[in-house]
């Protein structure tokens, strides 16, 4: 089977520097190992590449041979009786959620964007606002077919070849491509019931936290982070639970056809943005039916909203701190970005419930907060501050939005890597599969 | 009454976007491909997401002896439903690897023109039986004019569209309508990485004016519909000033 690439330049939805790859499209199976097969004898290392929807660099690699997952877009079997679904993995929650919220099932676990694919949903061991009821995406994963980079297709499960599965749950592509995936559903409906409660700071939302976390399915905060003084950390916050009930109307995407110019993003502009958004909520709070994709996936009807950002793009930052530490580092982090005035729109927290199965998964019992900052003048040292902040507090930053973390912090917040770096040398001993992320944070290139 | 496609060539994205979105008009969905596998990953996807029966079968358009087979079990799988073909299997060589190895000329016209003629020709007469149904194959904007870079595809492809010239004026007398559908670049694996591409049309795109078109008995259709605009201007080039050019 021929194999041919095409060049590209890739880069992560933040918009950061690009990648120039040499990428194959596969139709099928065979088509993805005929390209590993491919890459490997010209000597090249290899990258799967889903919707391209992490942040950073983890999807990119320059000089390398990018796998595009795209194609592999089926979906093979489902069994009601158990919610089981196998796919290829390619498939992105939106194809899931056509063809199975009629049936009355959604995703276990749903990041905030349906674009995102099932293949990167893996990778990146993805959490959403269920963590503490429901754990990551990986506690819903049955088995995964891996393509090796000797070629070989291996099955792997928690019980099956148990170290494959959990490198490659959270293992950032770095074992090889994910080709197909059996997971299982959850039920649920296309509305649920909303409750939004106006939160004036920042010891109000954890207070609002914990007496949710036992109860409420579904829960996000919303934080104003310009709001500073006493207004620090003011912001909405919601819970949800499925309702039984007829489908919202889909309505038509909204496009950002520009990039916005730089003074659309002026601190001015986005403070007066972020305090209308805090005001739509009434002071007593509110409580209505919400159409599924307004609760999980808000930022879809914008596609290409990254625009806003500009040509420049932006990072985002996001850290989970465990319990303990997390209301101070909260406060340092907020504090930090609002005296930076390095404008960012609204920074979402969340709760996570406990470590995920993948070596590298994210999730650690504890708070977290994810903010975008603009790639504006300050922005590498506003990171490096927050990094500090987080590493002191006992956090840890999440790969799939990393763009600038540094090696140090990576090995001494991931207690996984060691049995991580095993992993790979025993399924990537040449280390065939890399990404500009993992050559930033020189995963794999310590001794095993 | 229900209404099945066979779908020939099943594993190209285009075949798979239109079964796909036949299907989820209500069609059944019979998908023949070399690549059985395949075609069997594609049929589960289309039963899952659309309830609508759909199976794979083998087929290799150079194996003349299986094609009666083939029609065959096509009419059995439509049972006393209507049988509509979507015939997509071809093949496009580089021209600069078919000038290094003659050998390549008779495979490229074989799979493109020879054996869709002598399949359809088999299907003909089943067809003309049920007094109704449709036929899309797809042409390409290559076969309106031979280009250099291009010649023996284009030329099967050419050999093609004249070919359901015949079989649009044969059928049509019996109720069945025929389809030429001449796409321009589409994005699929036989484009992917080409140099000189320009309007890449999704492969979607392609198969909603595939269905369209059947809904409509429309003759012959470009898709994305511009390329009727550039191949009217490319057409109409004088040959002794396209023969110079470097297309
Ligand atoms: C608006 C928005 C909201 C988000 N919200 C959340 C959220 O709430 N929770 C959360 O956890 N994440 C969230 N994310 C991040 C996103 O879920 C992850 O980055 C996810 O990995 C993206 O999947 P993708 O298909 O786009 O993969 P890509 O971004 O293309 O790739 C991400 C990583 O997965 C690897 N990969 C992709 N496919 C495969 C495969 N088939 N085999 C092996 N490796 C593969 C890549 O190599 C890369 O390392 C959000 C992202 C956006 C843009
Ligand atoms: N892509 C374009 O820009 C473009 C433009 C105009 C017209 N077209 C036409 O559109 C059709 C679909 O092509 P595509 O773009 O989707 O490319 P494609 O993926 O290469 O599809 C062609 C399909 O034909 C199949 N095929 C080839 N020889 C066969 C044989 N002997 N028996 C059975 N199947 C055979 C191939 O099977 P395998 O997968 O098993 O190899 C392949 O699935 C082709 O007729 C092509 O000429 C394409």
């Amino acid at each position: 089977m021929s194999v041919r690439w095409k060049k590209m330049a890739l880069t992560g939805w933040g918009r950061g520097p690009a990648a120039d790859v040499a990428a194959a499209r596969p139709e099928r199976a065979a088509d993805a190992t005929a390209a590993v097969k491919k890459a490997r004898e010209e000597g090249a290392a290899a990258l799967a590449r889903g919707a391209g929807r992490s942040y950073g660099d983890a999807a990119q690699l320059a000089g390398g041979r990018a796998i595009l997952t795209d194609r592999l877009d089926r979906i093979l079997a489902f069994d009601p009786a158990t919610a089981s679904v196998e796919c290829e993995a390619g498939v992105t929650f939106r194809a899931l959620l056509d063809a199975f919220l009629p049936r009355g099932f959604v995703p276990p676990v749903s990041p905030g964007t349906a674009f995102v694919t099932v293949g990167g949903a893996v990778a990146a061991d993805v959490h959403g606002k269920n963590h503490d009821r429901h754990g990551s995406f990986g506690d819903h994963v049955e088995w995964l077919d891996v393509l090796l980079a000797d070629g070989r297709i291996v099955r792997t499960g928690p019980d099956t070849e148990p170290d494959l599965f959990r490198a490659t749950l959270g293992g950032m592509g770095l074992t090889g491509i994910v080709l197909r995936v059996r997971l299982r559903l959850l039920p649920g409906s296309p509305v649920l019931q909303v409750r939004e409660t106006r939160i004036r700071d920042l010891d109000a939302f954890f207070a609002a936290f914990e007496a949710a976390r036992a109860r409420a399915t579904y829960s996000v905060g919303w934080i104003d982070a310009l709001a500073s003084g006493r207004s620090l950390g003011r912001g909405i916050f919601e819970t949800a639970e499925f309702v039984p009930g007829p489908a919202a109307p889909a309505r038509k995407p909204l496009r950002i056809p520009f990039d916005l110019p730089g003074f659309a993003l002026s601190a001015p502009g986005v403070r007066a943005f972020n305090a209308v958004y805090w005001r739509r909520v009434p002071k007593a709070g509110r409580e209505g039916l919400r159409g599924l994709d307004t609760f999980f996936y808000p930022l879809d009807r914008l596609a290409d909203w990254h625009r806003l950002y500009g040509r420049r793009g932006f990072y985002q930052f996001q850290s989970v701190v465990p319990d303990g530490a997390a209301l101070r580092a909260v406060r340092e982090m907020l504090e930090t970005v609002a005296s930076a005035g390095n404008a960012s729109f609204l920074a979402v927290l969340k709760t996570l419930g406990g470590e995920g199965r993948g070596l590298l998964s994210f999730p650690m019992r504890g708070v977290t907060l994810a903010l975008d900052i603009p790639r504006a003048a300050g922005a590498v040292e506003l990171m490096a501050r927050l990094e500090r902040i987080s590493r002191e507090a006992g956090g840890r930053i999440y790969l799939a939005k990393d763009a600038a973390m540094s090696a140090a912090t990576f090995a001494a917040t991931y207690p996984g890597l060691p049995a991580f770096e095993a992993a790979l040398a025993r399924f990537d001993p040449q280390g065939r599969f890399a990404s500009d992320q993992s050559r930033r944070l020189q995963i794999g290139r310590r001794a095993a | 009454m229900s209404s099945t496609w066979l779908v020939l060539g099943a594993s190209s994205a285009i075949a798979r976007a239109f079964a796909r979105a036949a299907a989820a008009q209500g069609a059944d969905i019979l998908l023949a491909a070399r690549d059985l596998v395949d075609a069997e990953a594609t049929a589960a996807d289309i039963a899952i997401r659309t309830a609508r029966r759909a199976e794979a079968v083998k087929f290799d358009a150079l194996d003349e002896a299986a094609q009666d087979e083939l029609v065959a079990w096509a009419r059995e799988f439509a049972g006393s439903g209507t049988l509509n073909v979507f015939l997509a299997f071809g093949t496009m060589p580089d021209q600069a690897a078919i000038d290094a190895d003659p050998s390549l000329v008779a495979p490229t016209v074989m799979a493109n023109f020879t054996a869709a003629a002598s399949l359809l020709h088999r299907l003909a007469p089943v067809l003309e039986a049920q007094g109704t149904g449709a036929v899309v194959a797809l042409g390409s904007v290559a076969g309106d004019r031979g280009r250099l870079k291009n010649y023996v595809y284009g030329s099967a492809k050419a050999g093609l569209h004249a070919y359901l010239q015949g079989l649009r004026a044969r059928l049509v007398r019996k109720g069945v309508h025929v389809v030429t559908l001449k796409p321009g670049f589409v994005d699929t694996a036989m484009t992917w990485g080409l140099p000189g591409l320009f309007l890449v049309a999704p492969p979607e795109a392609v198969a909603r004016a595939a269905l369209d078109a059947a809904a409509k008995k429309r003759d012959v259709v470009y898709a994305p519909a511009f390329w009727w605009g550039i191949m009217t201007i490319i057409r109409h080039i004088p040959e002794r000033i396209f023969k110079k050019l470097n297309i």
